[in-house]
Protein backbone atom coordinates (compact mmCIF):
# COMPACT_ATOMS: atom_id res chain seq x y z
CA UNK A 1 0.00 0.00 0.00
CA UNK A 2 2.90 2.39 0.66
CA UNK A 3 4.53 4.18 -2.18
CA UNK A 4 8.00 2.67 -2.54
CA UNK A 5 10.53 4.74 -0.67
CA UNK A 6 12.39 5.36 -3.91
CA UNK A 7 9.63 7.84 -4.60
CA UNK A 8 10.68 9.82 -1.55
CA UNK A 9 12.94 12.01 -3.65
CA UNK A 10 12.83 11.84 -7.38
CA UNK A 11 14.25 14.29 -9.81
CA UNK A 12 12.13 14.69 -12.84
CA UNK A 13 13.70 13.94 -16.14
CA UNK A 14 12.78 13.68 -19.80
CA UNK A 15 9.65 14.99 -21.43
CA UNK A 16 6.16 13.77 -22.07
CA UNK A 17 3.72 16.54 -21.68
CA UNK A 18 0.34 16.54 -23.32
CA UNK A 19 -0.87 19.52 -25.23
CA UNK A 20 -3.55 20.21 -22.64
CA UNK A 21 -1.03 20.26 -19.80
CA UNK A 22 1.33 22.37 -21.86
CA UNK A 23 -1.40 24.95 -22.34
CA UNK A 24 -2.20 24.80 -18.65
CA UNK A 25 1.45 25.14 -17.74
CA UNK A 26 1.94 28.12 -19.98
CA UNK A 27 -0.38 30.31 -17.95
CA UNK A 28 1.88 30.77 -14.97
CA UNK A 29 5.61 30.37 -14.82
CA UNK A 30 7.26 30.73 -11.44
CA UNK A 31 4.16 32.47 -10.17
CA UNK A 32 4.30 35.29 -12.72
CA UNK A 33 1.99 35.68 -15.66
CA UNK A 34 3.60 34.86 -18.96
CA UNK A 35 2.30 36.86 -21.89
CA UNK A 36 1.42 35.30 -25.20
CA UNK A 37 -1.57 33.55 -26.66
CA UNK A 38 -2.51 30.17 -25.28
CA UNK A 39 -2.37 28.48 -28.63
CA UNK A 40 -1.69 24.80 -29.07
CA UNK A 41 2.03 24.38 -29.26
CA UNK A 42 2.74 27.55 -27.34
CA UNK A 43 5.82 26.90 -25.23
CA UNK A 44 6.26 28.31 -21.73
CA UNK A 45 8.72 31.15 -21.82
CA UNK A 46 11.01 29.79 -19.13
CA UNK A 47 11.12 26.38 -20.77
CA UNK A 48 11.91 27.93 -24.13
CA UNK A 49 14.70 30.03 -22.66
CA UNK A 50 16.25 27.21 -20.71
CA UNK A 51 15.95 24.92 -23.71
CA UNK A 52 14.62 22.12 -21.52
CA UNK A 53 11.04 20.92 -21.48
CA UNK A 54 9.12 20.65 -18.24
CA UNK A 55 10.12 17.64 -16.17
CA UNK A 56 8.46 14.27 -16.03
CA UNK A 57 8.08 11.43 -13.59
CA UNK A 58 8.31 7.68 -14.17
CA UNK A 59 5.71 5.75 -12.29
CA UNK A 60 3.85 2.47 -12.17
CA UNK A 61 0.07 2.53 -11.93
CA UNK A 62 -1.92 -0.57 -11.11
CA UNK A 63 -5.28 -0.24 -12.84
CA UNK A 64 -7.90 -2.99 -13.02
CA UNK A 65 -5.31 -5.56 -12.02
CA UNK A 66 -2.72 -4.61 -14.64
CA UNK A 67 0.52 -2.70 -14.03
CA UNK A 68 1.24 0.19 -16.37
CA UNK A 69 4.54 2.07 -16.56
CA UNK A 70 4.07 5.70 -17.47
CA UNK A 71 6.22 8.75 -17.86
CA UNK A 72 4.15 11.73 -16.85
CA UNK A 73 4.32 15.37 -15.93
CA UNK A 74 4.13 15.22 -12.11
CA UNK A 75 1.07 17.46 -12.20
CA UNK A 76 -0.91 14.94 -14.24
CA UNK A 77 -4.11 14.03 -12.43
CA UNK A 78 -5.11 10.42 -12.08
CA UNK A 79 -8.09 11.16 -14.34
CA UNK A 80 -5.91 12.50 -17.15
CA UNK A 81 -3.51 9.59 -16.73
CA UNK A 82 -6.40 7.15 -17.08
CA UNK A 83 -8.09 8.88 -19.98
CA UNK A 84 -5.26 10.33 -22.01
CA UNK A 85 -2.38 7.97 -21.30
CA UNK A 86 -4.08 4.63 -20.61
CA UNK A 87 -7.05 5.42 -22.90
CA UNK A 88 -9.50 4.24 -20.27
CA UNK A 89 -12.12 6.81 -21.17
CA UNK A 90 -14.91 5.30 -19.08
CA UNK A 91 -14.09 7.66 -16.22
CA UNK A 92 -15.54 11.00 -17.26
CA UNK A 93 -14.40 14.55 -16.69
CA UNK A 94 -17.46 16.58 -15.78
CA UNK A 95 -16.00 19.51 -13.90
CA UNK A 96 -12.39 18.70 -13.12
CA UNK A 97 -13.02 20.47 -9.81
CA UNK A 98 -14.15 17.69 -7.48
CA UNK A 99 -17.76 18.75 -7.58
CA UNK A 100 -19.67 16.39 -9.88
CA UNK A 101 -18.34 12.87 -9.21
CA UNK A 102 -18.24 11.83 -12.90
CA UNK A 103 -14.60 10.80 -12.45
CA UNK A 104 -15.17 8.56 -9.39
CA UNK A 105 -12.90 5.48 -9.29
CA UNK A 106 -11.97 3.10 -6.50
CA UNK A 107 -8.58 3.20 -4.77
CA UNK A 108 -8.01 0.06 -2.70
CA UNK A 109 -11.79 -0.34 -2.79
CA UNK A 110 -12.53 3.18 -1.53
CA UNK A 111 -14.11 5.77 -3.79
CA UNK A 112 -12.18 8.84 -4.83
CA UNK A 113 -12.44 11.59 -7.39
CA UNK A 114 -9.74 10.94 -9.97
CA UNK A 115 -9.67 14.59 -11.01
CA UNK A 116 -8.57 15.55 -7.49
CA UNK A 117 -5.66 13.17 -7.23
CA UNK A 118 -2.30 13.28 -8.90
CA UNK A 119 -1.34 10.06 -10.64
CA UNK A 120 1.89 10.20 -8.60
CA UNK A 121 -0.12 9.92 -5.38
CA UNK A 122 -1.70 6.57 -6.19
CA UNK A 123 1.41 4.65 -7.22
CA UNK A 124 1.26 1.19 -5.68
CA UNK A 125 -2.47 1.47 -5.01
CA UNK A 126 -5.07 -0.73 -6.64
CA UNK A 127 -7.18 1.48 -8.90
CA UNK A 128 -10.47 0.16 -10.25
CA UNK A 129 -12.32 1.99 -13.02
CA UNK A 130 -15.66 1.23 -14.65
CA UNK A 131 -13.77 -0.86 -17.23
CA UNK A 132 -12.58 -3.13 -14.43
CA UNK A 133 -15.99 -4.07 -13.01
CA UNK A 134 -17.06 -6.58 -15.63
CA UNK A 135 -16.03 -10.21 -15.13
CA UNK A 136 -15.59 -11.68 -18.61
CA UNK A 137 -19.03 -11.23 -20.15
CA UNK A 138 -20.70 -10.92 -16.74
CA UNK A 139 -21.72 -7.39 -15.80
CA UNK A 140 -21.32 -6.31 -12.18
CA UNK A 141 -24.72 -6.57 -10.43
CA UNK A 142 -24.88 -2.78 -10.21
CA UNK A 143 -24.18 -2.38 -13.93
CA UNK A 144 -26.98 -4.85 -14.63
CA UNK A 145 -29.27 -3.02 -12.20
CA UNK A 146 -28.60 0.32 -13.91
CA UNK A 147 -29.75 -1.19 -17.22
CA UNK A 148 -32.73 -2.92 -15.63
CA UNK A 149 -33.83 0.27 -13.85
CA UNK A 150 -33.01 2.61 -16.73
CA UNK A 151 -30.92 4.61 -14.29
CA UNK A 152 -29.52 7.10 -16.81
CA UNK A 153 -30.44 9.32 -19.67
CA UNK A 154 -27.37 10.76 -21.39
CA UNK A 155 -25.09 8.42 -19.44
CA UNK A 156 -22.33 10.92 -18.77
CA UNK A 157 -22.54 10.65 -15.00
CA UNK A 158 -23.15 6.90 -15.09
CA UNK A 159 -19.62 5.47 -14.73
CA UNK A 160 -19.06 7.72 -11.71
CA UNK A 161 -22.46 6.86 -10.27
CA UNK A 162 -21.77 3.15 -10.65
CA UNK A 163 -18.31 3.32 -9.07
CA UNK A 164 -19.64 5.40 -6.17
CA UNK A 165 -22.60 3.02 -5.91
CA UNK A 166 -20.34 -0.02 -5.71
CA UNK A 167 -18.44 1.64 -2.86
CA UNK A 168 -21.69 2.73 -1.20
CA UNK A 169 -22.90 -0.90 -1.19
CA UNK A 170 -19.55 -2.29 -0.02
CA UNK A 171 -19.40 0.26 2.81
CA UNK A 172 -22.83 -0.89 4.00
CA UNK A 173 -24.46 2.47 3.29
CA UNK A 174 -27.22 1.17 1.02
CA UNK A 175 -29.74 0.30 3.71
CA UNK A 176 -32.52 2.72 2.74
CA UNK A 177 -33.25 5.21 -0.05
CA UNK A 178 -32.46 8.06 2.36
CA UNK A 179 -29.13 6.53 3.31
CA UNK A 180 -28.26 5.94 -0.35
CA UNK A 181 -29.13 9.53 -1.25
CA UNK A 182 -26.91 10.82 1.55
CA UNK A 183 -23.95 8.63 0.70
CA UNK A 184 -24.33 9.23 -3.06
CA UNK A 185 -24.59 12.99 -2.70
CA UNK A 186 -21.13 13.56 -4.17
CA UNK A 187 -22.39 12.41 -7.57
CA UNK A 188 -24.51 14.79 -9.60
CA UNK A 189 -26.78 13.78 -12.47
CA UNK A 190 -27.58 16.59 -14.88
CA UNK A 191 -30.41 14.52 -16.35
CA UNK A 192 -32.01 13.97 -12.97
CA UNK A 193 -32.08 10.17 -13.02
CA UNK A 194 -31.72 10.08 -9.24
CA UNK A 195 -34.83 8.02 -8.43
CA UNK A 196 -33.76 5.25 -10.76
CA UNK A 197 -30.14 5.42 -9.60
CA UNK A 198 -31.28 4.93 -5.99
CA UNK A 199 -33.54 2.05 -7.05
CA UNK A 200 -30.70 0.38 -8.98
CA UNK A 201 -28.38 0.63 -5.98
CA UNK A 202 -31.06 -0.87 -3.73
CA UNK A 203 -31.57 -3.75 -6.17
CA UNK A 204 -27.85 -4.43 -6.47
CA UNK A 205 -27.35 -4.21 -2.70
CA UNK A 206 -30.04 -6.87 -2.27
CA UNK A 207 -28.53 -9.00 -5.04
CA UNK A 208 -25.09 -8.78 -3.44
CA UNK A 209 -26.68 -9.42 -0.06
CA UNK A 210 -24.94 -6.69 1.89
CA UNK A 211 -27.47 -3.92 2.14
CA UNK A 212 -26.10 -3.31 5.63
CA UNK A 213 -22.96 -3.85 7.60
CA UNK A 214 -20.65 -4.49 4.63
CA UNK B 1 9.15 25.78 -12.95
CA UNK B 2 10.69 23.62 -15.62
CA UNK B 3 12.06 21.33 -12.93
CA UNK B 4 9.04 20.43 -10.86
CA UNK B 5 9.63 17.80 -8.22
CA UNK B 6 7.37 15.52 -6.24
CA UNK B 7 8.58 14.19 -2.88
CA UNK B 8 6.82 12.03 -0.32
CA UNK B 9 8.98 12.14 2.81
CA UNK B 10 8.43 9.72 5.70
CA UNK B 11 9.24 12.21 8.48
CA UNK B 12 8.49 15.82 9.36
CA UNK B 13 12.20 16.64 9.51
CA UNK B 14 12.58 15.48 5.91
CA UNK B 15 9.50 17.41 4.86
CA UNK B 16 10.82 20.60 6.50
CA UNK B 17 14.20 20.05 4.84
CA UNK B 18 12.50 19.61 1.44
CA UNK B 19 10.54 22.82 1.96
CA UNK B 20 13.72 24.67 2.98
CA UNK B 21 15.60 23.37 -0.06
CA UNK B 22 12.76 24.57 -2.29
CA UNK B 23 13.51 28.19 -1.40
CA UNK B 24 9.91 29.34 -1.21
CA UNK B 25 8.66 27.32 -4.19
CA UNK B 26 7.59 24.35 -2.06
CA UNK B 27 3.95 23.47 -1.43
CA UNK B 28 2.65 21.00 1.09
CA UNK B 29 0.15 18.56 -0.39
CA UNK B 30 -2.27 16.91 2.02
CA UNK B 31 -5.59 15.88 0.42
CA UNK B 32 -5.01 18.13 -2.57
CA UNK B 33 -8.67 19.16 -2.76
CA UNK B 34 -7.71 22.83 -2.77
CA UNK B 35 -4.16 22.62 -4.09
CA UNK B 36 -4.84 20.58 -7.23
CA UNK B 37 -7.63 22.89 -8.30
CA UNK B 38 -5.41 25.92 -7.74
CA UNK B 39 -2.57 24.29 -9.68
CA UNK B 40 -4.83 23.48 -12.61
CA UNK B 41 -6.20 27.01 -12.63
CA UNK B 42 -2.61 28.28 -12.70
CA UNK B 43 -3.10 30.18 -9.45
CA UNK B 44 -0.16 28.40 -7.85
CA UNK B 45 2.70 26.63 -9.58
CA UNK B 46 4.99 24.95 -7.08
CA UNK B 47 8.53 23.98 -7.90
CA UNK B 48 8.28 21.13 -5.47
CA UNK B 49 5.25 19.30 -4.12
CA UNK B 50 5.80 17.87 -0.63
CA UNK B 51 3.25 15.10 -0.05
CA UNK B 52 2.83 14.73 3.73
CA UNK B 53 0.43 11.76 3.66
CA UNK B 54 3.27 9.32 4.39
CA UNK B 55 4.22 10.99 7.68
CA UNK B 56 2.82 9.02 10.62
CA UNK B 57 2.63 11.95 13.05
CA UNK B 58 0.59 13.91 10.52
CA UNK B 59 -1.81 11.11 9.61
CA UNK B 60 -2.78 9.71 13.02
CA UNK B 61 -5.07 10.65 15.92
CA UNK B 62 -3.80 10.12 19.52
CA UNK B 63 -5.47 10.54 22.89
CA UNK B 64 -3.31 12.63 25.18
CA UNK B 65 -4.33 12.64 28.87
CA UNK B 66 -7.93 13.60 28.24
CA UNK B 67 -7.23 15.61 25.11
CA UNK B 68 -6.65 14.68 21.50
CA UNK B 69 -3.84 15.23 19.00
CA UNK B 70 -5.09 15.15 15.42
CA UNK B 71 -2.48 14.94 12.65
CA UNK B 72 -2.88 17.86 10.24
CA UNK B 73 -3.25 15.55 7.22
CA UNK B 74 -5.79 13.10 8.67
CA UNK B 75 -8.76 12.92 6.29
CA UNK B 76 -12.27 13.94 7.28
CA UNK B 77 -13.48 10.38 6.74
CA UNK B 78 -11.00 9.00 9.29
CA UNK B 79 -11.88 11.73 11.79
CA UNK B 80 -15.59 10.95 11.34
CA UNK B 81 -14.97 7.29 12.11
CA UNK B 82 -13.21 8.02 15.42
CA UNK B 83 -16.05 7.31 17.87
CA UNK B 84 -14.35 8.67 21.03
CA UNK B 85 -13.21 11.88 19.36
CA UNK B 86 -16.72 12.34 18.00
CA UNK B 87 -18.18 11.94 21.47
CA UNK B 88 -15.70 14.36 23.06
CA UNK B 89 -15.74 17.00 20.30
CA UNK B 90 -18.89 16.52 18.20
CA UNK B 91 -18.76 20.11 16.92
CA UNK B 92 -15.20 19.83 15.64
CA UNK B 93 -15.98 16.51 13.95
CA UNK B 94 -19.23 17.74 12.36
CA UNK B 95 -17.46 20.83 11.04
CA UNK B 96 -14.72 18.78 9.41
CA UNK B 97 -17.29 16.33 8.05
CA UNK B 98 -19.20 19.18 6.39
CA UNK B 99 -16.33 19.74 3.96
CA UNK B 100 -17.38 18.64 0.48
CA UNK B 101 -18.93 15.30 -0.45
CA UNK B 102 -18.16 11.74 0.60
CA UNK B 103 -15.38 11.48 -1.96
CA UNK B 104 -13.88 14.81 -0.84
CA UNK B 105 -14.07 13.58 2.77
CA UNK B 106 -11.82 10.67 1.86
CA UNK B 107 -9.02 13.15 1.20
CA UNK B 108 -9.65 16.60 2.66
CA UNK B 109 -7.78 17.39 5.89
CA UNK B 110 -8.20 19.94 8.67
CA UNK B 111 -4.61 21.10 8.09
CA UNK B 112 -5.39 21.82 4.44
CA UNK B 113 -8.62 23.56 5.37
CA UNK B 114 -6.71 25.81 7.80
CA UNK B 115 -3.70 26.51 5.58
CA UNK B 116 -5.79 27.24 2.51
CA UNK B 117 -6.94 30.18 4.65
CA UNK B 118 -10.42 30.69 3.26
CA UNK B 119 -12.40 32.90 5.66
CA UNK B 120 -15.25 30.43 5.05
CA UNK B 121 -13.24 27.29 5.87
CA UNK B 122 -15.71 25.13 7.79
CA UNK B 123 -13.44 23.40 10.28
CA UNK B 124 -11.72 26.56 11.48
CA UNK B 125 -14.49 28.26 13.54
CA UNK B 126 -15.09 24.95 15.33
CA UNK B 127 -11.36 24.54 16.02
CA UNK B 128 -11.20 28.14 17.24
CA UNK B 129 -14.14 27.52 19.57
CA UNK B 130 -12.44 24.34 20.76
CA UNK B 131 -9.32 26.26 21.73
CA UNK B 132 -7.21 24.06 19.46
CA UNK B 133 -3.46 24.54 19.59
CA UNK B 134 -1.61 24.13 16.33
CA UNK B 135 1.85 22.60 16.35
CA UNK B 136 3.96 24.05 13.57
CA UNK B 137 7.43 22.93 12.48
CA UNK B 138 9.80 24.88 10.28
CA UNK B 139 13.48 25.57 9.69
CA UNK B 140 13.70 27.19 13.14
CA UNK B 141 12.13 24.26 14.96
CA UNK B 142 8.74 23.68 16.53
CA UNK B 143 6.25 26.10 18.00
CA UNK B 144 2.70 25.91 19.32
CA UNK B 145 0.19 28.53 18.19
CA UNK B 146 -3.50 29.06 19.02
CA UNK B 147 -5.42 28.19 15.87
CA UNK B 148 -7.01 31.65 15.63
CA UNK B 149 -3.54 33.16 15.13
CA UNK B 150 -2.91 31.26 11.86
CA UNK B 151 -5.16 33.16 9.44
CA UNK B 152 -3.82 36.51 8.24
CA UNK B 153 -6.38 37.26 5.51
CA UNK B 154 -8.04 35.51 2.61
CA UNK B 155 -5.49 32.97 1.31
CA UNK B 156 -2.80 34.24 3.70
CA UNK B 157 -1.43 32.73 6.91
CA UNK B 158 1.05 33.74 9.58
CA UNK B 159 3.12 30.62 8.85
CA UNK B 160 6.75 31.51 8.22
CA UNK B 161 8.40 30.39 4.99
CA UNK B 162 8.93 26.64 5.03
CA UNK B 163 6.70 26.02 8.06
CA UNK B 164 4.39 23.01 8.08
CA UNK B 165 1.35 22.48 10.31
CA UNK B 166 2.00 19.17 12.07
CA UNK B 167 -1.08 18.65 14.23
CA UNK B 168 -3.96 20.11 16.22
CA UNK B 169 -4.24 19.54 19.97
CA UNK B 170 -7.70 19.67 21.52
CA UNK B 171 -7.44 20.25 25.27
CA UNK B 172 -8.85 18.04 28.00
CA UNK B 173 -11.92 19.62 29.60
CA UNK B 174 -14.29 18.93 32.46
CA UNK B 175 -17.39 16.78 32.32
CA UNK B 176 -20.41 18.77 31.21
CA UNK B 177 -18.56 20.18 28.20
CA UNK B 178 -19.49 19.94 24.55
CA UNK B 179 -19.46 21.86 21.29
CA UNK B 180 -21.39 22.43 18.07
CA UNK B 181 -20.85 23.90 14.61
CA UNK B 182 -23.51 25.29 12.31
CA UNK B 183 -23.16 26.86 8.91
CA UNK B 184 -25.65 28.47 6.61
CA UNK B 185 -25.45 27.60 2.93
CA UNK B 186 -28.09 28.00 0.23
CA UNK B 187 -27.88 24.30 -0.67
CA UNK B 188 -27.75 21.28 1.61
CA UNK B 189 -24.07 20.61 0.90
CA UNK B 190 -21.14 21.28 -1.40
CA UNK B 191 -21.32 25.03 -1.01
CA UNK B 192 -19.31 27.74 0.68
CA UNK B 193 -20.54 28.94 4.07
CA UNK B 194 -22.43 32.23 4.10
CA UNK B 195 -21.76 32.22 7.84
CA UNK B 196 -20.27 29.50 10.04
CA UNK B 197 -20.39 29.47 13.84
CA UNK B 198 -18.68 27.18 16.34
CA UNK B 199 -19.51 27.20 20.06
CA UNK B 200 -17.77 25.21 22.77
CA UNK B 201 -18.97 25.40 26.37
CA UNK B 202 -18.93 23.80 29.80
CA UNK B 203 -22.06 23.62 31.96
CA UNK B 204 -21.96 22.88 35.69
CA UNK B 205 -25.14 22.81 37.77
CA UNK B 206 -27.00 24.63 35.03
CA UNK B 207 -24.49 27.47 34.78
CA UNK B 208 -22.20 27.97 31.82
CA UNK B 209 -18.74 28.11 33.41
CA UNK B 210 -16.64 28.46 30.25
CA UNK B 211 -17.33 29.26 26.60
CA UNK B 212 -15.55 29.98 23.34
CA UNK B 213 -17.07 31.19 20.09
CA UNK B 214 -15.59 31.06 16.55
CA UNK B 215 -17.19 32.81 13.56
CA UNK B 216 -16.43 32.15 9.90
CA UNK B 217 -17.17 33.89 6.59
CA UNK B 218 -17.99 37.24 8.18
CA UNK B 219 -14.53 38.87 8.07
CA UNK B 220 -11.22 38.47 6.22
CA UNK B 221 -10.20 35.85 8.80
CA UNK B 222 -12.07 33.42 11.01
CA UNK B 223 -12.79 35.26 14.28
CA UNK B 224 -12.53 34.33 17.95
CA UNK B 225 -15.41 36.34 19.44
CA UNK B 226 -14.34 36.91 23.03
CA UNK B 227 -17.25 39.23 23.87
CA UNK B 228 -19.74 36.56 22.90
CA UNK B 229 -17.94 34.04 25.11
CA UNK B 230 -18.01 36.53 28.00
CA UNK B 231 -21.76 36.99 27.59
CA UNK B 232 -22.30 33.23 27.82
CA UNK B 233 -19.87 32.44 30.65
CA UNK B 234 -21.42 32.83 34.09
CA UNK B 235 -24.95 32.78 32.69
CA UNK B 236 -27.59 30.05 32.73
CA UNK B 237 -27.80 30.42 28.94
CA UNK B 238 -31.08 32.28 29.34
CA UNK B 239 -32.54 34.39 26.53
CA UNK B 240 -30.86 37.54 27.80
CA UNK B 241 -27.40 35.98 27.80
CA UNK B 242 -27.95 34.41 24.39
CA UNK B 243 -29.11 37.71 22.93
CA UNK B 244 -26.08 39.50 24.41
CA UNK B 245 -23.80 36.88 22.86
CA UNK B 246 -25.62 37.17 19.52
CA UNK B 247 -25.20 40.95 19.64
CA UNK B 248 -21.46 40.47 20.27
CA UNK B 249 -21.28 38.22 17.21
CA UNK B 250 -23.10 40.77 15.07
CA UNK B 251 -20.76 43.50 16.32
CA UNK B 252 -17.72 41.41 15.39
CA UNK B 253 -18.85 40.96 11.76
CA UNK B 254 -17.03 42.76 8.97
CA UNK B 255 -18.45 40.79 6.08
CA UNK B 256 -18.44 41.30 2.34
CA UNK B 257 -21.44 41.72 0.07
CA UNK B 258 -21.56 38.97 -2.51
CA UNK B 259 -23.99 36.79 -4.38
CA UNK B 260 -24.30 34.45 -1.42
CA UNK B 261 -25.21 37.08 1.13
CA UNK B 262 -25.35 40.81 1.76
CA UNK B 263 -23.58 42.46 4.68
CA UNK B 264 -26.90 42.93 6.53
CA UNK B 265 -27.94 39.30 5.96
CA UNK B 266 -24.61 37.81 7.05
CA UNK B 267 -24.55 40.00 10.16
CA UNK B 268 -28.05 38.95 11.17
CA UNK B 269 -27.36 35.27 10.50
CA UNK B 270 -24.22 35.37 12.68
CA UNK B 271 -26.42 36.10 15.70
CA UNK B 272 -28.99 33.47 14.76
CA UNK B 273 -26.35 30.75 14.32
CA UNK B 274 -24.70 31.68 17.64
CA UNK B 275 -27.97 31.10 19.51
CA UNK B 276 -28.69 27.83 17.76
CA UNK B 277 -25.15 26.47 18.06
CA UNK B 278 -25.01 27.41 21.75
CA UNK B 279 -28.33 25.60 22.25
CA UNK B 280 -27.06 22.44 20.57
CA UNK B 281 -23.76 22.52 22.48
CA UNK B 282 -25.63 23.00 25.76
CA UNK B 283 -27.96 20.12 25.03
CA UNK B 284 -25.01 17.88 24.19
CA UNK B 285 -23.15 18.98 27.33
CA UNK B 286 -26.20 18.18 29.44
CA UNK B 287 -26.72 14.78 27.88
CA UNK B 288 -23.34 13.49 29.04
C1 LIG C 1 -16.06 19.80 -4.31
C2 LIG C 1 -15.43 20.52 -3.17
C3 LIG C 1 -16.20 20.90 -2.08
C4 LIG C 1 -15.62 21.56 -0.99
N1 LIG C 1 -16.43 21.90 0.05
C5 LIG C 1 -15.91 22.55 1.11
C6 LIG C 1 -16.73 22.91 2.22
O1 LIG C 1 -17.92 22.60 2.24
N2 LIG C 1 -16.17 23.58 3.26
C7 LIG C 1 -14.84 23.91 3.26
O2 LIG C 1 -14.39 24.50 4.24
N3 LIG C 1 -14.03 23.58 2.22
C8 LIG C 1 -14.54 22.91 1.15
N4 LIG C 1 -13.72 22.58 0.10
C9 LIG C 1 -12.31 23.00 0.10
C10 LIG C 1 -11.31 21.91 0.56
O3 LIG C 1 -11.81 20.62 0.33
C11 LIG C 1 -10.96 22.05 2.04
O4 LIG C 1 -10.39 23.31 2.27
C12 LIG C 1 -10.00 20.95 2.53
O5 LIG C 1 -10.04 20.87 3.93
C13 LIG C 1 -8.58 21.13 2.10
O6 LIG C 1 -7.80 20.07 2.64
P1 LIG C 1 -6.73 19.26 1.77
O7 LIG C 1 -6.10 18.29 2.69
O8 LIG C 1 -7.33 18.72 0.53
O9 LIG C 1 -5.73 20.45 1.41
P2 LIG C 1 -4.66 20.62 0.23
O10 LIG C 1 -5.37 20.95 -1.03
O11 LIG C 1 -3.72 19.48 0.22
O12 LIG C 1 -3.92 21.92 0.77
C14 LIG C 1 -4.56 23.19 0.85
C15 LIG C 1 -3.51 24.27 1.07
O13 LIG C 1 -2.93 24.17 2.36
C16 LIG C 1 -1.55 23.87 2.28
N5 LIG C 1 -1.31 22.84 3.30
C17 LIG C 1 -2.01 21.66 3.41
N6 LIG C 1 -1.60 20.99 4.52
C18 LIG C 1 -0.65 21.77 5.10
C19 LIG C 1 0.15 21.60 6.28
N7 LIG C 1 0.02 20.53 7.06
N8 LIG C 1 1.04 22.57 6.58
C20 LIG C 1 1.17 23.66 5.78
N9 LIG C 1 0.43 23.87 4.66
C21 LIG C 1 -0.47 22.93 4.33
C22 LIG C 1 -1.31 23.43 0.87
O14 LIG C 1 0.00 23.71 0.44
C23 LIG C 1 -2.35 24.21 0.11
O15 LIG C 1 -1.91 25.51 -0.11
C24 LIG C 1 -14.25 21.88 -1.01
C25 LIG C 1 -13.46 21.49 -2.09
C26 LIG C 1 -14.02 20.81 -3.16
C27 LIG C 1 -13.15 20.39 -4.29
S1 LIG D 1 -14.64 15.58 -12.92
FE1 LIG D 1 -13.97 14.95 -10.98
S2 LIG D 1 -15.58 15.55 -9.72
FE2 LIG D 1 -16.18 16.42 -11.62
S1 LIG E 1 -27.63 10.48 -17.01
FE1 LIG E 1 -27.13 12.37 -17.87
S2 LIG E 1 -25.98 13.28 -16.25
FE2 LIG E 1 -26.77 11.53 -15.33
Amino acid sequence: MEVPSSSADRRITGSDITRRELIGTAVVTGGALVGGPLLPGFIPEAAAQAGTPPGTLDLALRVNGTDHHLTLDPRTTLLDALREHLHLTGSKKGCGLGQCGACTVLMDGKRMKACLSLAALVEGREITTIEGLVRGEQLHPLQAAFIERDAFQCGYCTPGQIMAGVACINEGHAGSPEEIRDWMSGNLCRCGAYDNIVAAIQDAARAIGSGRGG
Amino acid sequence: MNNIQYVAPQSIDEAVAAMAAANGTGRVLAGGTDLLIQMRAGVVSPGIIVDVKKIVEMTTIDETSGGYRIGAAVSGAVIGEHARLKKAWPGVVEAINLIGSKQIQGRASAGGNLCNASPAADSVPALVAAGAIVTVQGPKGRRDVPVEKIHAGPGRTTLQPGEIVVSFTLPARPAGSSDAYLRLIPRTEMDIAVVGCGVSLTIQNGTCTAARVGLGAVAPTVLLVEDAAKALAGSRLDDKALEAAAAACRAACKPINDKRGTIAYRTKIAGVLLKRAAGIAAERAGRK
